[in-house]
Parts: C-alpha cells; sequence; structure tokens
C-alpha cells in the first residue's frame, strides 16, 4: 500500500476561541485528537461546530488560544502550510480539472514528481472506488462520485488530519448511508485521522470513535458513542440524543443512582444524572422507544392524539388525564382517541435537575 | 399501449410551446424590427454603397484604401491604441477585482468607478487637456518638485488619447471583471489553499483557467469600444499623424470629401478589422473550460 497513515501523534485545540464582532462563535474549546482516532463534532446549526473546522484548517483566524499539531504551534500558519486534506459541504472539486487532475492536485502544488502524482492518483481512484473515471470532468459524475473524488483529493496528499465539513448533507437518503460506510472503511483502511462536522446524530453515532458535542460555541459532552446515547450529561444533550418525552416534577426518593419523582400525581423512576435533593425540581427524560404500551396494574391511562407508521413499528403522541404528553412506540396501530395504557422503561429514562 | 393509443393529440399551442414557442417569444420582435432598421438595413446600405465608387470599378474604394499609407496606416495607428489600451484595462481591472470582491462594501466604490462612464468623453477630453496640458497640474506638480525641468508633453499625441480611453474604458472593463471574478465559487479557493496552493498557484490554476472565457469577452467588448475611437483621438491626440485613427478617415471621407462611398467602404474595413479580432479571440476561448465555475452540487 502505498497510501500511508499519518504521521503525527495529536492535534491539541487548547481554548481555541472565534468571536465575530461581539458575538463568540467559538468559546475555549480544547480538545486532544489522537492519530487514527474518527472524531465527529456534533451540534445543531449554528453551533460552532463549522466554525471550529475552518479554524483548524485555517480558512478562519482563531481570536484566541492556539492550535498544536504534536509540539508545533499552527494556527498562525496559513492553511497551505497546515498540510491537511478536507472535504467540503458542496465537494468543491475544481470544475474544468479532470478527476485524476483534482485529485493530484494537492501533490502537484507540493511539486511531486509526474510519475510519482501518477501512481498515487491511481491507487487513491480504486480506495473510492472509481477506477475508469479518472478522465471526466466533476460536472459528469453523480453526486456520490463527486463526493468520491472530494474524499479522494482529501487523503492523496497523507495529511496527518482529514476535515470532512457535513460531507454527506448534499446526498439522498440511500447514497448516504452507503457513503457513510465507505468514509469509515477508507478511514480503516488507510489508518488516517478524521475530524467530522455533523449535524445528524445517527450519523455521529455509527461513524465517530469519539463524539465531541458542541452547543453556544462550547463543547457540553466529549465521549463515546454509546455514553453519549445512553448518558448525557446534560438535558441539552439529552434532547438533542432523541430523549424526546420530557415531564417535569419533584424528586420524592432517592436511592444511590436511581431516584422518583413526581409529576402531577405520577409517580416515575430513572437514573439520576447529576446531584438532586428530594424535593428538588426535576425533569425525567425518555426515548420514544422506552415508553412502551403496557398491561400492568400501574400503566399510565392515555389517549391516542397522533400515530405515525415508521416501518417496522409505530410511534406516536398520547396525552394522560393529567394533560401530560407522551411520545411512546407501539408494535401495532392505535387508533386516533383510543385508550391505552402506557409505561416509561425505569431503566432507560434519565433524571436531570430542573 | 392503449392508453397511448387514445391520447388526444397535442394541440397547436402545446406543440409549440414544445419548441420554445410561445406568447413571450411575440415580445422579441419589436427588438428584432429595431436591429433590421437600424443595424441590418444601415449596413447592407453601406456595404451596398461601398461598392459603387465615385470612379473606376467596384472594388476601387478599396483599392485606393489600401494603396494610400495616409488611408491603410490608419488600421495599425488605431490597433496600436485598441490593442495596448485594452490589455492594460484589463491587467488594471483584475487585481482590483480581486480585492473588491472579498469587501463587504462594494456599492461605493463602485459607483466612484462608474461615474467616468457616465461623464462621456468629450468631458474626459477636456478634463484631461487642463491636468496633462503643458500648464496643467500634473507638469507643474513634477516640476514644483524638481523631478522634470520643463512641461512633459501629454496631450496633443499619442498619449493623450491613451490616458483618455483607459480612463473611459477602464470602469465598464472592470464592472465586466468583477462580475465573473464574484461568480467564481469560493469554497474553489478554499479546496485549493487547504490542499497546498500558495497564492500566486490559486491564480494560475484555479482562478485563471475559470476566469479566461469570461476575460476573452470583457477583452473584446473593451476592444471594440476602444477601436471607435473618435472625439479623443481629435480633442487630445495628433489627428492629423500618431493618432489619425481609421474613424477619422470615415468622417474625412464622408464629410470632408463628402465621398459617402468612400467613407462606406473605410467603414467596412473598421467592421473586417474588429471581425478578425474577435473571431481570433473567440477561437482561443473554445479552447478553454467554459462550463459552470461552482464546485459541486449546491
Amino acid at each position: 500500500m502505498l497510501l500511508a497513515s499519518s504521521k503525527f501523534d495529536e492535534l491539541r485545540l487548547d481554548h481555541m476561541s472565534r468571536a465575530f464582532g461581539t458575538v463568540n462563535a467559538l468559546r475555549d474549546v480544547s480538545l486532544t485528537v489522537r492519530k487514527g482516532e474518527f472524531i465527529a463534532l456534533l451540534g445543531p446549526s449554528g453551533c460552532g461546530k463549522s466554525t471550529a473546522l475552518n479554524c483548524i484548517a485555517g480558512l478562519l483566524a482563531t481570536t484566541g488560544g492556539s492550535i498544536y499539531l504534536d509540539d508545533k504551534r499552527i494556527d498562525q500558519l496559513k492553511p497551505e502550510d497546515r498540510g491537511f486534506g478536507m472535504v467540503f459541504q458542496n465537494y468543491a472539486l475544481f470544475p474544468h480539472m479532470t478527476v485524476r487532475s483534482n485529485i493530484g492536485f494537492g501533490l502537484k502544488m507540493r511539486g511531486t514528481p509526474k510519475a510519482e502524482i501518477a501512481k498515487r492518483v491511481d491507487e487513491a481512484l480504486g480506495l473510492v472506488r472509481l477506477e475508469g473515471q479518472g478522465h471526466k470532468l466533476p460536472g459528469q459524475l453523480s453526486g456520490g462520485q463527486q463526493q468520491r473524488v472530494a474524499i479522494a483529493r482529501a487523503i492523496v496528499i497523507e495529511p496527518p488530519l482529514v476535515l470532512m465539513d457535513e460531507p454527506l448533507s448534499n446526498l439522498d437518503a440511500k447514497l448516504r448511508l452507503e457513503m457513510r460506510a465507505e468514509i469509515r472503511r477508507i478511514h480503516n483502511q488507510l489508518g488516517a485521522t478524521t475530524l467530522y462536522v455533523t449535524h445528524d446524530q445517527d450519523e455521529a453515532l455509527s461513524l465517530a470513535d469519539r463524539i465531541v458535542v458542541l452547543r453556544d460555541g462550547q463543547i457540553r459532552q466529549v465521549g463515546m458513542p454509546r455514553d453519549l446515547y445512553e448518558s448525557p450529561d446534560h438535558l441539552d444533550i439529552a434532547e438533542f440524543m432523541g430523549y424526546r418525552n420530557r415531564l417535569t416534577g419533584k424528586v420524592t426518593a432517592r436511592d444511590g443512582e436511581r431516584a422518583t419523582i413526581d409529576v402531577r400525581g405520577t409517580s416515575f423512576s430513572g437514573r439520576l444524572r447529576g446531584d438532586i435533593e428530594i424535593g428538588g425540581a426535576a425533569v425525567i427524560a425518555a426515548r420514544a422507544d422506552d415508553v412502551t404500551v403496557s398491561k400492568a396494574n400501574d400503566a399510565l391511562k392515555a389517549t391516542v392524539e397522533t400515530i405515525e407508521y415508521r416501518g417496522r413499528e409505530f410511534v406516536g403522541t398520547a396525552r394522560t388525564e393529567d394533560g401530560l404528553e407522551l411520545i411512546f412506540h407501539a408494535p401495532e396501530a392505535a387508533a386516533v382517541g383510543n385508550a391505552i395504557s402506557l409505561s416509561l422503561d425505569p431503566a432507560h429514562a434519565l433524571i436531570y435537575a430542573a | 399501449m392503449s392508453s397511448l393509443e387514445h391520447t388526444p393529440p397535442a394541440s397547436l399551442r402545446q406543440r409549440l410551446a414544445l419548441k420554445g414557442l410561445d406568447g413571450v417569444t411575440l415580445l422579441v420582435v419589436p427588438a428584432a424590427l429595431f436591429t433590421l432598421a437600424i443595424f441590418v438595413y444601415p449596413f447592407l446600405y453601406g456595404l451596398l454603397l461601398s461598392f459603387e465608387p465615385k470612379e473606376g470599378g467596384i472594388f476601387a474604394n478599396y483599392q485606393h484604401f489600401f494603396s494610400d499609407p495616409f488611408l491603410y496606416n490608419t488600421i495599425a495607428t488605431t490597433l496600436w491604441l485598441a490593442v495596448p489600451v485594452t490589455i492594460i484595462s484589463l491587467i488594471l481591472a483584475l487585481p482590483i477585482a480581486f480585492r473588491v470582491r472579498l469587501m463587504t462594501r462594494q456599492r461605493l466604490l463602485t459607483t466612484i468607478l462608474v461615474l467616468p462612464v457616465t461623464l462621456g468623453t468629450v468631458l474626459v477630453a477636456e478634463g484631461l487637456l487642463n491636468y496633462l496640458g503643458p500648464q496643467g497640474w500634473f507638469s507643474r506638480t513634477l516640476m514644483l518638485f524638481g523631478i522634470i525641468d520643463s512641461p512633459v508633453k501629454l496631450t496633443n499625441n499619442y498619449w493623450g488619447v491613451f490616458a483618455s480611453l483607459i480612463i473611459t474604458g477602464f470602469p465598464f472593463t472592470f464592472l465586466l471583471t468583477l462580475s465573473y471574478v464574484s461568480g467564481i465559487d469560493p469554497a474553489l479557493e478554499q479546496a485549493a489553499a487547504v490542499h497546498g496552493a500558495r497564492a500566486w498557484q490559486r491564480f494560475r490554476h484555479v482562478f485563471l483557467p475559470l476566469l479566461i472565457p469570461g476575460l476573452a469577452i470583457a477583452f473584446l467588448l473593451s476592444f471594440v469600444q476602444a477601436f471607435a475611437v473618435f472625439p479623443s483621438a481629435i480633442l487630445l491626440g495628433a489627428p492629423a499623424g500618431p493618432t489619425r485613427v481609421i474613424s477619422i478617415a470615415a468622417y474625412q471621407a464622408a464629410f470632408e470629401q463628402y465621398d459617402y462611398s468612400m467613407a462606406s467602404a473605410i467603414a467596412m474595413i473598421m467592421a473586417a478589422v474588429q471581425l478578425v479580432i474577435v473571431v481570433a479571440i473567440l477561437f482561443v476561448r473554445n479552447l478553454f473550460y467554459r462550463g459552470s465555475t461552482a464546485g459541486g452540487k449546491g
């Protein structure tokens, strides 16, 4: 294999900040990316994730803090002196160059001998499965193929770090799933180090080794996909990770990690996140998957308000007599207006301070 | 299949619309009539007139033009003004356009640059006569600082016309260039920079190839404008000698010798010279990439 993996140990962001006038787009972002990792920067739009990526790439100047590649400080360097590879949201392929010239662009700029460029471009074409397409112009390729060219152009220069800015957001659903698997395959095959920006939690969960959740320009949580999915640190992250049921009440009992809260006369129990005294205001959060139709005696009586078909199962909203709205999961269709009994799985519900 | 057989035939209106003809097409009619009346007809009339000389065979006017150096030299004189002026305008416009494209408040600058267009060539010529003339501010300032001993001669010669053509032609060239430069997806430059291209390489490998078709058009339009130079060649130049451009020759034939046939012949020669340049530039333009300047799906 000619294309080699990253030649560095770590990228360190040290209190990296960026302000636009009086608006802080990024505040004190500190993070260490180790060689070989696949890191997803996840957050809703406007959270600063693309700003962070552009600061690392050098396309945007930082207004505070520093960036180190091993022991070398790089935040003052121009983008062309940082040596990274980048995949842009709209691909940014050079429309007047063939696929081969696009892929070989970085090598040509570095003055690599022609014979070696040809060899490495061939290998990159193979890696992204575009053999035989090298002579075409980007305009003659489909969206997915253009995306592959953009990836090949970024990896062929053997960068210490590959930066990806929502690379799948322009593709249709089927292609997005295919390319997601391709990106991870290429990352593994190359032993690359990838920093991947996305607003799609599914993408982050399935691709990344570690996920960095950004909100309002700050890091809210860094963790493995499973940690983030099963026990987000904060209520806002839980919301973002799909905990769509949120009921506010008061803590009535606690026992180590577990607690019970009272929501308008109904008791729910779940795992405690954070420290809340008995009597303190709290929110219990649960995914639709964990609110299910039940035959138990203590189940909540509710009336179905909406129901959506999701392929194998149904997801609906229901309202209890006390006016609590719950989003639930059901294996069978329930008619709107019907009375059902719901229970909330205490093993997966989380309790946060309100 | 049966549903296809029973499809009612498309109406005449639908069939015309498929060929791109609909009610909106009629809006072209006034413009087409206008072009016929004030361009095509006079052109054909002039062409025929040029073959009806006062004396001699049908090509007598053309033979006369190409045998008299006082006449045929006007082609070289005009080219010698129009080509350098066009090239220098483009060379000036390009870097300024690259800077302006990044500015957030382009409107003020654009307004300032467009002003000379509105002034008209005569006003610019008058201004330049005062400014660049022997007693003008330009020479007086240089003399005040002891840079020169006697006034530099910048009017009533080649350089006066040159300066006036640059001033009136530049804004036009600049605005065209700016629109082409701003039309290039900024992500392309970012992609080039991240992958190692320095400023000059980004210009050479990304911007320039994408700009060539636009620059060719800007060149042609500026060139055609400069080639028709007339008022400033008389007011600021030496119309009997170094700036005796082809339009002066046509003017003299028509209004001093009252030989409309000869004047038409000169106008036809003028058109032919421009046509040769236009075709040559368009040919070169076709050798380059001419598609979209976006970097991918939007």
